[in-house]
């Protein structure tokens, strides 16, 4: 699944989007960022209520998919200019991490 | 590639928010010599870890990183307070990160050990009120 289809199937709201055709292939959830790094694979999608700028360093570095904003937690604009110069897919969505990734798992 | 390809930084030890700049060139500029992406990917997030460490703990330091046929090392080195007890200081969950740092999404007590989980030999020099430097050498 490509991260266009992601957000298409999921009604994701876009806050950048630099390559929609990136393949998906897993997911991690979670907000310590140590513990992402550590655990999360190229190409997951990254589920997270973290949205300080750190969180664009930790994707771009771990090469995560896309980020995925749960319960629409805020994040600053500060935040979202990073994410687009550094290339890094970050979008939103109201629902809690669980339901993100159950309904990813069931696409 | 026979002559090493040598990079340094100054982490910067006051802005929290810039941590992880340097890592992130360092990613970008292996990427330029064609450096195979699970490489690259080992070498900045160990360096990542790293960097934010000497953030939180050392008000900065230096970065340097070697790039040679077949290997990345990467050597940080800061004097901050030093490490009193690396054995217990690479013990998963243990940390002595601020609440600040915390709240952020670090102090988890996992940087350290990612380091030397995304390395293939990782080796820490450290006096206590002096500093510490760790070497990290990533072989491909």
């Amino acid at each position: 699944m490509t991260v266009n289809e992601l957000i298409t199937k999921l009604d994701l709201e876009v806050l950048s989007l630099e390559d929609g055709e990136r393949e998906i292939t897993g997911g991690y959830t979670g907000d310590l960022l140590s513990w992402v790094m550590g655990r999360a694979e190229s190409g997951d999608m990254w589920v997270t209520i973290m949205t300080n700028i750190n969180v664009i360093a930790v994707a771009a570095l771990a090469d995560t998919a896309c980020v995925v904003i749960a319960e629409n937690a805020e994040i600053s604009d500060d935040v979202v200019a990073k994410a687009k110069a550094q290339g890094i897919n970050l979008l939103r969505t109201p629902m809690s991490a669980y339901k993100v990734c159950n309904e990813q798992i069931l696409l | 590639m026979s002559e090493p390809i040598r990079f340094h930084f100054d982490v910067d030890g006051e802005n929290f928010s810039s941590a992880g700049e340097a890592s992130v060139q360092v990613k970008r500029m292996l990427r330029q010599i064609g450096i195979p992406p699970e490489v690259i990917r080992r070498v900045s997030v160990a360096m990542y870890e790293g960097e934010i460490n000497m953030v939180i703990h050392a008000n900065g330091g230096d970065a340097d990183v070697v790039v040679e046929p077949g290997k990345v090392t990467i050597i940080l080195k800061d004097t901050g307070p030093g490490i009193a007890d690396i054995d217990l200081a690479m013990q998963e969950g243990y940390s002595t990160a601020p609440e600040n740092v915390r709240s952020l999404g670090f102090g988890a007590g996992m940087g350290l050990p990612n380091m030397k989980r995304y390395t293939d030999d990782m080796q820490i020099e450290s006096t206590v009120g002096v500093g510490t430097t760790v070497t990290m050498t990533v072989l491909f």
